[in-house]
């Protein structure tokens, strides 16, 4: 059997991996996909401890995360789709209106 | 020591008088209001003869109306007593500031401001009162105060003329920077006598507990008064202001700087002989600078051409006299050359005043002469006073100054003496030089004012008529022991003990009295020689005189010297303070730390970029460190 | 090397790329797809890991239904402006994500962690146990995830109106 290290470890990779992703894209969906790619990570972990564990609550939290993801990623696209509506630009940097 | 309720009256009822003036004096008219006024200083005169008549040897009355300050053991009352010599002050500041009242009415009859003038008059009256009656050295220094604030306001009456201002302003700053050192003796008056447990300023504690002071702490508290004694009573080196003072109303120079107010000093001083009893130094000091200012004085009167300029410095001389009194410990002498002074100094200034309102507000006497035959009793009293001024021969100043002179004598302060006598010659040349270029000889006036020369009416002329019999008759109460004694010594007994005694025999006492009239009476004649000629020069400018001429004429530059030593630099220290220091070091301190806050938020806001990216860093690196911190611990 | 551990390898580097190239590639669509491969290799993992239950679900709601919803809204906006790169910022940014990974692969390779699994009996990660956390234990969350979606349903459709 695997190691849980080998999961955490892996999990870990991909959660950096999104953390790039969030920092340095210029584009708003590929950030907002770069989140989803942190959650689905943070998933990895959950299970990997529920098997080590022998009990169902990490799966239980997978279920939820996995609902208020699906929540967050359709907010997310709306305001995409208002801020687009305005600015026509899907670029962080070019929405500096709260700067001092 | 007997209550007596009646006490509170004496200065209450001027206030009054002050008061209704103030605000229905306009409804009033002019009339009634001076009427009132007059009356509000009558009253009071009426109420201190009657105190008088009976207040038995040696007794108090007192009146405390209420307790103004009572903290733990310290406890000051606003409260009147009345003894031997406050109820002879009191006499004279009701007495004669009645006469100048009434005397006020016709003078000030054609000022539009007339009831503001009464409004001052009897204010000031309130404040003398309270300054003559009060029981502790803290209700006397209120009227101190108040007295100084009513000369201010009265020397510059008529304030449409900014000169008039500027006099009264110099008269309250310099009495200020006197006042200051009182206000100093009083507090190391009280604390030294709070840290032997009596905590208190009433006069009658403190001659019991006086003695308990070492005689450093009596001589520093002595000196200190006295710097505030040399402003009020215009002494060497506060006298400035007096002279300077001569810019009010003639009626306020006669009151209040001749009569009453500059004798609040000796008053004050001798209110306190026996705290300056107990320091010998702090007298003699006294004496000299008695004998100082009253040369100085008279020096400067010989030359000068306005004639209250002449009066203002023969006031401050004749103070001299009473400081080198108080000086040699003979302070019943001091208060009755106060007494006799008020006489004649009153009437000569309300004389000038007279003279004055006859030529249409000249007073300058190189353009007076020959008033004698326009003015017949503003000459003949003004005779009486100057002869009285002079010590002429049983006139009241004969009496008194000549009590003076023989203390010095007999005390063995022979300089001060000599210089007392000498003073005394030129006093005698100069009040006689007014008398002669004044009223005799061809009137030098213009055409038009000679045209309109009269006699001052009568409200006018009595009280110069009462003057002058008070400037010869009161001088006989204090006769010496060869003539018929001196009643008013034994009033005043119980306060300052026995009259001093004459350290002499008759025939000296004799002698020196014949001397001194002996150098009036040269005083006299060389005036009349100088001035009273037919082709005699009248005017005479500095550079005709030669140097001391010059330099009796400029007053020794005094006014200039203060100006260059004390204003010039003070002036220059505000200019420092407001042009730099404020704007630079105390805004700078203020905005320094608002820019302060300004530039920490300037470096602070770059990070509100406003880009979520930079947000999410943020987070990360808190994350960071956190996850650090936590590795730290595994 | 049991099959196991090699089938374990296999899927992770499979994942690692489809990450790399979720947050690298150009084209959002590619980027889009990338992800699909990402999820569909993690519920892989789930199923690999005795949660069956969780690895469908993750298959129907993640890679069906969200990133549907991302491609839906890639074809509506159709954005084709390319982004203009910022070297410094890239720089700083793979710093710290590297920093973090430097501090978070420390925490999770200690040796301590359980090697060998609690043994699993079928019930594990079956429907059934699912559902009977989700409807005793956790019944209020479940509750209030419910209000959660309602809730994004009503703001998606405000937010996303077009304005009249």
């Amino acid at each position: 059997m695997v190691p849980l290290n080998y999961y955490l470890v892996l999990s870990a990779i991909v959660f950096v991996i999104g953390v790039v992703g969030v920092l340095i894209r210029r584009n708003l969906i590929i950030v907002l996909m770069s989140i989803e790619l942190m959650l689905n990570a943070v998933n990895l972990t959950f299970i990997a401890f529920s098997r080590f564990l022998g009990s169902m609550e990490g799966q239980v939290v997978v279920f939820f995360v996995m609902a208020v993801a699906a929540a967050e990623a359709v907010i997310g696209l709306a305001i995409i789709i208002s801020v687009f509506r305005h600015r026509e630009t899907l670029d962080p940097q070019e929405m500096q209106l709260l700067k001092w | 020591m007997a209550a007596f309720d009646l006490l509170r009256w004496i200065p209450l009822i001027p206030l009054l008088g002050s008061a209704i003036n103030l605000f229905f004096g306009r409804a009033l008219g002019k009339k009634t209001a001076g009427a009132l006024a007059c009356a509000a200083v009558g009253a009071p005169f009426a109420l201190a003869c009657y105190v008088f008549w009976q207040l038995p040897a040696a007794g108090i009355f007192r009146d405390t109306v209420y307790t103004w300050m009572d903290s733990g053991a310290f406890q000051v009352n606003v409260s009147f007593q009345i003894d031997a010599l406050s109820a002879v002050m009191l006499l004279i500041v009701t007495g004669i500031g009645f006469l100048i009242h009434v005397y006020s009415l016709g003078y000030m009859e054609h000022d539009e401001d007339l009831v503001r003038f009464f409004v001052y008059l009897n204010l000031f009256i309130f404040f003398m009162l309270v300054l003559v009656m009060g029981d502790n050295l803290l209700l006397l220094f209120v009227g101190w105060e108040g007295v100084g604030l009513c000369s201010y306001l009265l020397v510059g009456f008529w304030y449409h003329d900014p000169n008039n201002s500027i006099a009264g302003n110099k008269a309250f700053i310099v009495n200020r920077i006197g006042d200051f050192g009182f206000v100093l003796g009083m507090l190391v008056l009280l604390t030294e006598l709070g840290r032997q447990g009596i905590w208190t300023l009433d006069f009658i504690e403190l001659q019991k507990h006086a003695s308990m002071l070492s005689p450093a702490i009596i001589s520093v508290i002595t000196l200190l008064l006295f710097v505030g004694a040399t402003g009020k009573s215009a002494q060497i080196p506060l006298f400035v202001w007096l002279p300077d003072a001569m810019a009010g109303p003639t009626p306020v120079s006669a009151l209040i700087h001749a009569a009453t107010m500059v004798t609040a000093g000796v008053y004050m001083t001798a209110r306190l002989h026996f705290l300056f009893a107990l320091a010998p130094e702090t007298l003699a000091l006294i004496a000299v600078i008695g004998a100082a200012t009253a040369f100085f004085a008279a020096t400067i009167a010989l030359t000068q051409n306005d004639i209250k300029k002449v009066l203002a410095y023969s006031t401050v001389s004749q103070l001299g006299y009473m400081f080198l009194a108080l000086g040699l410990g003979a302070f019943s002498a001091a208060i009755f050359h106060v007494f006799t002074h008020a006489f004649f100094k009153a009437c000569l200034f309300l004389g000038s005043g007279s003279v004055i309102h006859a030529m249409g507000g000249e007073q300058d006497m190189r353009k007076m002469g020959g008033l004698k035959a326009h003015m017949p009793i503003t000459y003949w009293t003004y005779v009486i006073a100057t002869l009285a001024i002079s010590g002429a021969p049983f006139t009241a100043g004969f009496f008194s100054k000549d009590l003076i002179l023989w203390q010095a004598f007999s005390h063995g302060a022979t300089v001060l003496w000599g210089i007392g006598l000498f003073t005394a010659g030129l006093t005698a040349f100069y009040m006689f030089r007014q008398l002669i270029m004044v009223f005799h000889g061809d009137c030098r006036a213009d055409a038009h004012t000679k045209a309109h020369l009269h006699e001052s009416p009568a409200v006018m002329t009595l009280p110069l008529i009462v003057l002058a019999i008070g400037s010869i008759f009161t001088g006989w109460l204090g006769a010496p022991e060869y003539l018929w004694g001196s009643s008013w010594d034994r009033w005043l007994e119980p306060l300052f003990g026995a009259a001093e005694a004459h350290h002499g025999s008759v025939q000296t006492e004799v002698t020196v009295t014949l001397i001194t009239l002996g150098v009036v009476a040269v005083g006299i004649i060389i005036a009349f020689i100088k001035y009273g000629r037919a082709d005699a020069k009248i005017s005479a400018s500095a550079a005709e005189g030669g140097f001391f001429y010059g330099l009796s004429l400029n007053k020794y530059y005094v006014d200039e010297f203060y100006d260059a030593v004390v204003v010039r630099p003070f002036t220059a220290c505000s200019a420092f303070f407001a042009r730099f220091f404020d704007p630079w070091v105390i805004d700078g301190a203020v905005n320094g730390v608002a820019a302060t806050a300004r530039g920490f938020s300037w470096i602070w806001r770059g990070l509100q970029t406003g880009n979520v990216q930079h947000y999410v860093a943020g987070f990360l690196l808190g994350t960071l460190a956190l996850l650090a911190y936590y590795l730290g611990q595994i | 090397m049991n099959p196991s551990t090699v089938i374990f390898f296999v899927l992770a580097v499979l994942l690692v790329l489809a990450s790399l190239m979720v947050v690298f590639v150009r084209n959002v669509v590619h980027a889009a797809v990338a992800l699909v491969a990402a999820l569909l290799l993690i519920a892989i993992f789930f199923i690999t890991l005795q949660a069956p239950m969780v690895g469908v679900l993750q298959v129907m709601v993640y890679a069906g239904a969200i990133m549907v919803l991302f491609l839906f809204v890639i074809m509506f906006l159709n954005p084709m402006t390319p982004e203009r790169p910022r070297r410094a910022w890239w720089a700083l940014g793979t710093i710290l994500a590297l920093l973090l990974g430097a501090l978070l692969l420390p925490m999770v390779s200690k040796g301590e962690l359980l090697a060998d699994p609690v043994a699993a009996t079928e019930f594990f990660g079956s429907p059934e146990s699912l559902a009977k956390s989700l409807f005793t234990e956790f019944v209020l969350p479940f509750e209030i995830a419910s209000i959660v979606l309602l809730v994004a349903i009503v703001g998606g459709v405000v937010l996303a109106k077009r304005e009249r």
